[in-house]
């Protein structure tokens, strides 16, 4: 008999530090000592705190193992799974309490989750249909084809309230309603798994991790406006996701819940995989279904909607992962229950992924309503290395940044909205006082400057001059009647573009214009970079008292900017050759050479 | 494959996965420190692996614990059933491994020969 799985960690980021490894280590180990019988290895999808990777968790008794490599094996194997006694010095400890964390359950990192359409993910075997259909897969299909009619379907995702996921918030239950009352034959449904956003990983984390509840989701909604053909659209960067999800479409195939007569009913039903070249307009729904088409990507005007014309020309449902993630569970369970958590306007859960200056960077799914402070301090653990948290950006290129006086708001679609940003897919990155916000608002405008299809003028020549504006003030020579120009710009590109790229694109710079007009007139007025990030403002200067001269800041300057002999203090850098690449900073033994900002 | 298909394969699978799950009526926790291992803990903790998987119960889960301080009783086992105060045996063997499975795990009655301790 089995008495221990031990579940590792598979997602992308886990096996790109060694996961694998760790595995075949442990395999190894739990055959020398015999434990084959017993002990079960099982590779799970993303568990979450990817910042710990790679990740073990091992049940019956829920030990969580943290950066574990392939050394630790042997260890684990012989002290834990045969001894029976964890290897304390491998699982988690409260920096403050130095306590250390027996179970999974006492990281306060998942304590405040609340994890529905991430169930899954960390918990079963992503390749293994079984393992879906043992813990309650495809039951919501099941009874969705045998008890349920379309009309009710509809009717139960339009009660819950289920909002877009992808970022906009539209109701899911009204667009399935379109589809389905939309004339035309075939239909489509389509899973937009375009996820292009910087620092986002919800849809791949889920694809990978669950690949079977995005089929059975995308099944539902097929049944219920119409559909027998299905799409999930995919960008060719996520390589393990779409393997993953072609295991799970062939297992589903192979056992009768895809193609003709599903579950012995007169539902047929199939799905295609398409893969996306990663050109972030693709996203965008009618630019999708141009690529879907094999077209060039490029977005179209809209009405008609998809909902009416879509993939070609018929009418198409496009959700996002984590909407189509959400359709089972609502199904299984009831629009009451999905009602009962997140907010009234926003019901239900959202996945985010934190990345930037944060402490647990990784995946966390919350109730809606969650406020930033609890996502970023009490779940994401803060800012590292004592530094003072600045700002944190939403919803990607088209959202905007938020600043610390409004830690505390709640997280839906209107609270951020008010505040000039959007939700968005769900991309959280932290920001503390070493990054410049200007300098910010540069790097999204120039994303949004390399993705523009190009079709339309506001968008292709409104953002190169919003850029080259920000270009301007970040090199030292902006105006103070550049901040009015960015505003006027933005406001005509907001209203002219054709799609939503360029109609959310201003959105960096606006949000950072009105929460931090301060450091633009830095820039601007003082020539200076408080956080010391645009290297026109800055100057690297050696501290005569504290230089002994030793040589190996000359050394290793590449441009010959330091002069000075050794043993013979002090040293200086000559500020026209300098190229401030700050090496000199780091290999300075005493702490003689300083970086400053203004004039 | 009908519905009623998938919940049997489901039935059979969820059981596969039913460590995961957290909710077992039974704990079985085996001594394994060092005179634990010495007096033949590894082999009571087979019997008693042995033993559920035969009988296929599948809301039992088998676990292990360091030294007790109760060298002379090894191989020490306590079993914690939900809602009822903890039995401890000790010297326990193969046999007597499977005895307590049969009695006090599937049936409710503790093995009193065996029983070195009760805790509240």
């Amino acid at each position: 008999m089995r008495r221990l799985d031990v579940l590792v960690c598979s997602g992308a980021s886990c096996v790109s530090s060694h996961s694998e490894a760790v595995r075949d280590a442990l395999a190894t180990e739990i055959d020398r000592q015999g434990l084959t019988q017993e002990v079960r290895i099982v590779e799970t999808g993303c568990m979450g705190p990817c910042e710990l990777g790679p990740v073990l968790l091992v049940y019956p008794d829920g030990v969580f193992y943290i950066r574990v490599a392939a050394e630790d094996a042997a260890e684990i194997v012989e002290e834990h799974f045969l001894k029976g006694r964890p290897v304390s010095r491998l699982l988690w400890e409260d920096p403050e309490a130095r306590r250390i964390a027996e179970e999974r359950k006492q990281v306060p990192f998942f304590e405040k989750q609340h994890k529905t359409v991430l169930g899954n993910c960390g918990k079963i075997d992503p390749e293994s249909i079984e393992e879906y259909i043992g813990s309650g897969g495809y039951e919501a299909l099941g009874r969705a084809l045998t008890e349920k009619t379309r009309e009710e379907l509809i009717e139960c995702i339009e009660e819950a309230g289920l909002r877009g996921r992808g970022g906009a918030g539209f109701s899911t239950g009204k667009k399935w309603r379109f589809v389905a009352q939309a004339g035309g034959d075939p239909k489509y449904v389509v899973c937009n798994g375009d996820e292009g956003d910087p620092g986002a990983f919800m849809d791949r984390s889920l694809l990978e991790g669950d690949p079977h509840s995005i089929i059975e989701g995308l099944a539902i909604s097929a049944y219920a406006v119409g559909a027998n053909h299905g799409f999930v659209y995919i960008r060719a960067e996520y390589p393990l996701a779409i393997k993953r999800l072609n295991i799970a479409l062939e297992q589903a195939r192979e056992s009768g819940l895809l193609g003709d007569h599903i579950l012995e009913t007169d539902f047929s039903f199939d799905i295609e995989v398409r893969i996306g070249a990663g050109a972030f307009v693709c996203g965008e729904e009618t630019a999708l279904i141009a690529s879907i088409q094999g077209q060039r990507g490029n977005p179209r005007p809209r009405p008609p909607y998809p909902a009416t014309c879509g993939v070609f020309e018929r009418p198409t449902l496009i959700d996002n992962v984590e909407t189509v993630g959400n359709i089972r569970h609502i199904v299984l369970h009831g629009a009451e229950w999905f009602r009962s958590v997140g907010t009234e306007e926003s019901p239900g859960t959202k996945v985010f992924a934190l990345s930037g200056k944060v402490c647990n960077t990784g995946l966390v799914e919350v109730p809606m309503g969650t406020t930033l402070r609890e996502l970023i301090f009490d779940i994401g653990g803060g800012v590292p290395d004592g530094k003072a948290f600045k700002a944190v950006q939403t919803g990607g290129p088209s959202g905007g940044c938020i600043p610390a006086e409004y830690l505390d708001t709640p997280i839906d679609y209107e609270s951020l909205g008010k505040l000039g940003t959007i939700m968005g897919s769900g991309g959280v990155i932290v920001m503390d006082e070493d990054n410049c916000m200007v300098n910010i608002a540069k790097y999204f405008l120039e994303f949004t400057c390399d993705e523009s299809c190009g079709q339309c003028t506001p968008c292709r020549v409104g953002l190169r001059q919003m850029l080259s504006i920000l270009e301007r003030i970040t090199e030292g020579e902006g105006r103070m009647s550049d901040l009015d120009e960015l505003q006027e710009l933005a406001k005509v590109i907001m209203a002219t573009s054709l799609c939503g790229l360029g109609k959310s694109a201003p959105n960096p710079v606006l949000s950072t214009l009105r929460y931090f007009r301060d450091e633009y007139v830095e820039h601007i007025e003082q020539e200076t970079c408080r956080a010391k990030v645009c290297p026109a403002f800055l100057r690297y200067e050696i501290e005569s008292e504290l230089c002994k001269a030793c040589d190996k800041c000359r050394a290793s300057c590449p441009a010959d900017a330091i002069t000075g002999s050794p043993g013979s203090p002090p040293y200086v850098i000559a500020e026209e050759i300098c190229i401030r690449c700050g090496r000199c900073l780091e290999v300075c033994p005493f702490g003689a050479v300083c970086l400053k900002t203004g004039p | 494959m009908k519905l009623e298909d998938l919940r049997k394969i489901r039935e059979r699978a969820s059981k596969n996965i039913s460590l995961r799950q957290g909710d077992a009526r039974v704990n079985v926790v085996i001594g394994m420190g060092t005179s634990g291992i010495a007096a033949g803990a590894r082999d009571v903790m087979a019997a008693f692996l042995d033993e559920i998987g035969k009988r296929d119960l599948n809301d039992v889960i088998v676990t292990q614990t360091g030294e007790r301080g109760l060298a002379s009783s090894e191989p020490v086992v306590e079993v914690h059933i939900k809602g009822e105060p903890v039995v401890v045996y000790g010297e326990m063997s193969d046999v007597r491994a499977r005895r307590v499975v049969a009695e006090h795990v599937v049936n409710g009655n503790a093995v009193t020969d065996y029983v070195i301790e009760v805790r509240k």
